[in-house]
Order: structure tokens, then sequence, then C-alpha cells
């Protein structure tokens, strides 16, 4: 759409490096989750010849998280505070249904982030941490022999739940992403059109906007 | 088809039941551990290095009769020594052949995450199949006796067989053959429990009240078992639990919460799918993008019918 004429500038929300952390993220999410996934359900077990067999499944696993939870930390730090919770985003959560059947026009307006994303945000925040502390618990290969064995039997019950919780999430914000058309291009081109930013995100819009029409021109 | 397993109760990470038509006429095995008997010489340990070919490190001498100091990767079995002073004041030498119990409810392979990497045969043995174990400790974090031990050259584990491949063919384990006092003695559980009730009743007419057998039915009862001069105490020897059983956490983590995690990850992607079925995308119209190209004009305040009340721009 940049490169439509008829269209007015699109707005950038991504910059690629933030682009560039988010992926770092998802794909290491894709493979921690199908690498958990293959040594949580025999069922899914097939999986770990994804990753070159069960031994392999279970070396890879921690190092890919570890990944995950680094860079996510990062993309964490940068967006943390516009995922601040206010008055509107509450009201937008308690007004799921409006949410959810399209009627977009009944909520309260929104900032960079809605109501759900936020959730989102704190979701994973709390879920990648405790993927993190409760792996670590159980990590066989060079931590586990330190903890009790207690605590590495919570650990295991922890790391299911989270990532249970994680999985969960992320298969909502990547349907969120399909449903609300013009959303996936802010993550893989950095912008947005006006148009969907007026209707999402109005006070951003507004704020961004503004932003553009007051800052100087780089010359 | 002779050259396969017709005779496996349980196998890890296996939803459907293994081959298990052949079942031993005489029920389960079992080897019983008499500690009243017991002389601590070891040579229980010295056959099972043996039969299986296993020479563990030579340890350093810490000034304990253990030797060595636990169980590892190549020492599948070991004798313990409590020393422990009895309300009458006198010193009693409780030892402990420790190993494999070879739980009826095995903890290891509840929690095993590899399909056969632990099995069951329908004899009572528990047998680690480790050219399928992929070295991610599940057993030990499953296991209420602390046994499995992981290899750290090969990063598999490895615990007692209970000469899996002896009693295949007959034979006692190799400890059994081994034990100079008769406290080892090997045969079906049946058998082994009517042993230890005569073990039981002599022992309590030579004073020892609390005598009894240690076949704990919190994991479903043992095909290893201990005749305990004080059984009211296992603790005692050198910590055996005085009730053993899966822990709470494993049961909720290798139980319930797999099918239901499967299916709540299901649901969400089928509550997305539909969604998108019954409601559709949420798309940005062209007059969403005319509303967004008159700036400078007051931006429309959306929630209510109310007149729109210009927003101050700062």
């Amino acid at each position: 759409m940049t490169s439509d004429p008829e269209r007015r500038d699109t707005i950038v929300r991504y910059s690629p490096g933030e682009r560039t952390n988010h992926w770092i993220v998802a794909i290491a999410f894709v493979l921690a989750a199908l690498s958990g996934l293959a040594m949580f359900h025999p069922a899914l077990f097939w999986l770990s010849d994804l990753f070159g067999g069960g031994p392999w499944t279970r070396i890879l696993h921690p190092f890919i998280a570890l990944v995950m939870a680094v860079a996510f930390l990062s993309l964490a730090a940068i967006f943390w505070n516009d995922n601040a919770m206010q008055d509107r985003d509450w009201k937008w959560l308690r007004q799921y249904r409006d949410v959810a059947g399209n009627r977009e026009d009944r909520l309260p307006e929104v900032g960079r982030y809605n109501g759900g994303q936020k959730l989102l945000f704190f979701t994973l925040v709390i879920c990648m941490t405790g993927l993190l502390l409760s792996g670590v618990v159980i990590w066989r290969a060079y931590f586990a022999a330190y903890f009790p064995i207690g605590l590495i039997r919570l650990a295991s019950v922890v790391h299911a739940v989270c990532a249970l919780v994680l999985i969960c999430a992320i298969i909502v914000h990547i349907y969120a992403g399909v449903w609300v058309k013009g959303s996936m291009q802010a993550m893989t081109r950095g912008t947005v059109t006006p148009g969907w930013a007026w209707k999402h995100h109005r006070a951003w819009f507004r704020e961004s906007s503004h932003a553009a029409h007051s800052r100087p021109r780089p010359d | 088809m002779p050259l396969q397993s017709l005779d496996i109760l349980r196998r890890s990470a296996t939803t459907l039941p293994p081959p298990g038509v052949r079942v031993p006429a005489t029920g389960t095995v079992a080897k019983l551990i008499d500690t009243t008997k017991c002389i601590g010489c070891k040579a229980c340990q010295v056959a099972c290095m043996e039969w299986n070919d296993l020479r563990d490190l030579i340890g350093t001498n810490v000034g304990v009769y253990e030797n060595p100091r636990d169980l590892s990767d190549k020492s599948w079995t070991l004798m313990r020594f409590a020393e422990y002073e009895n309300p009458k004041g006198d010193l009693e030498w409780l030892i402990r052949k420790d190993g494999c119990m070879h739980c009826e409810d095995p903890g290891c392979l509840k929690a095993c995450p590899a399909p056969g990497a632990i099995v069951q045969y329908t004899n009572g043995i528990v047998d680690f199949q480790e050219e399928n174990c992929i070295g991610c400790g599940y057993c030990i974090t499953g296991c209420p006796f602390d046994i499995p031990r992981i290899s750290k050259r090969d990063h598999k584990a490895y615990k007692c067989t209970l000469c899996s491949d002896r009693v295949a063919v007959g034979l006692e384990p190799a400890c059994i053959k081994a034990c100079p006092t008769g406290a080892l003695v090997f045969g079906t559980k049946e058998d082994m429990q009517q042993h230890a009730a005569e073990r039981v009743e002599d022992l309590k007419s030579r004073g020892f009240e609390k005598a009894g057998l240690y076949d704990p039915p919190g994991v479903g009862g043992t095909h290893v078992m201990y005749v305990l001069h004080h059984a009211d105490q296992p603790e005692l020897y050198s910590d055996l639990p005085n009730d053993p059983h899966i822990s709470p956490a494993v049961r909720l983590w290798k139980g319930v919460s797999k099918p239901v995690s499967l299916a709540l990850m299901a649901f969400t992607a089928f509550a997305g799918f539909f969604h998108y079925i019954r409601v559709g995308r949420n798309e940005t119209t062209a007059s969403d993008e005319a509303a967004a190209a008159r700036p400078p004009a007051p931006a429309p305040t959306p929630p209510r019918p109310s007149p729109p009340a210009a927003e101050k721009r700062t």
C-alpha cells in the first residue's frame, strides 16, 4: 500500500529492530512449543522427528527456549510502557461481546494497545518468566541435580501449566492478527494504514499523526 | 513369533495396550531382601557388577561403609549402613540393600515421555530400554525411591533390571545367587510373601515385635520387598520411605493435565476458526481511511450517541 500513490502515507508501527526481535521470539516459540509438546504428550512424540529424534529434542529444547526467553524479555522491555492498563482498557475488556462481534464503534477509544493486547502482554510476561525459572530447575543435564526433588516435581507442573497458557495465548494472538485485517503487515512490513490506526487505535493514531505533523521533516 | 516380547504389561508414553498376552501362570515375581539376615558383605554388589559387566569408578574413602557412596549409572545396587541406637541403648546395625523396588505402579514409567523407554513386564519387572531413552531425567522426577541415575557419558538412565535377562530364561537374579546368608531370595511374589510371613513370625518370637514386610501399598506393592526388624519405622533404614507413592504433582503433570491441555489448545484453535466463520474479519473500510484522512479536524469520539464533543488536540 505504500507504493499506491492514491493512498495516504502509511504509519510506522514497528521499527525494523522491533520486528526482528518479535520474529526471533516467534520462531523460537514455534520450535520450543513443538519440541516441548513432543515431550509432553505421547500422541505428539512424533514431533521429535522434526528435531532429529528424542535425544536431540531433549538437548535442543532448552537452548531454543533460552533464545526465546532472552529475546522476549528484550521485547517486553521495549513495549512495557505501552502496556500499562488504564480504565478504558478494563472497560474495553468488559465489552468483550462487542469486541468479538466486530462492533468496534461501541468500544472506548484505544491507545497503542487495546485491553486484550495488554492482557496478552502480561500473560506472556508471567508465562515466559514461569517457564524460564521452572525450566532451569528441570534442566537435567546442567541444573536439576542442584534442586530438591520436591521442587523439581513442582517445577514440572509449573512448566506444563505455563506452556499450556502460553500456547493458548499465542493461538489467540495469531488469530487476532488474522482476524483484524491489516494487523499482520504491522509486524511484517512495519506499517499500518491510517484508516486501520484510526479504527482500531484512535488515541494512538492521533498521537502519532500529531507527532508526524509537528515533527520537522528530516531533509 | 518367538523373537518378540509378548509379555509387556505397561510401556512408557504409549496410549494403547502393548502386546501382553503372555502372563506367568504362577503370578508375578519378587525379590525378598531380609535385612535381619544381611551381614553387609556386598557379595550382591559384586555379583551385580559381574553379571551386568559394570565397573564403577574407584571412589574415595570418606569413612563410611557404603562403597560406592551412592547408586550410579554403573552401580545398580548398594548396601546402605545405618547405625541405630534402640530405646534400650543398644546399637543396631541396620543394613539395607538399596536399588530399584520394581513398583507395581512405577512412577518412572508414568513420568517417562519417550515411548518404550521404560516397560513393565507381566512378571512385574520394571525395565529401562536405554535405546529409547532420551535422557530427560523425568524418571528421576517420578521415582518415589530416588533410584534412576543418568550416565554422564551417554545421557541414558540406568537402574537395576532385576536381571530381567536371567529371569526371562528361568534363572534367579545374580545378587540372589551370590548371597551367602540367604538374606536374598527370589521367587513368585506369593511365595515371597509367605516366606516373609514365616520370617516375621520368627522375628516376633525373638523380641522384634514390630517386625514386618515392606511391600508399600502406596505404589501398588513392589516386586522387591524387605523384611524389616522395625517395619513401623522404615526410615531408620537409610531413609527408606515410610509411605512411598507417586507424588501428586507427578500424577497431575503426567495424568489428567495431558488430555486436558491438548483439549484446551484444540478448543482455542477451533474457537478462532469458528469465530472467523461466524463473525468474520474485522476490516478497515474506505470510510475509515477517509475519516483518517481529514487530519487537523477534531477527532470524532466513538462510543456514545451524544453529539461529538470536539476533543482538544494539544
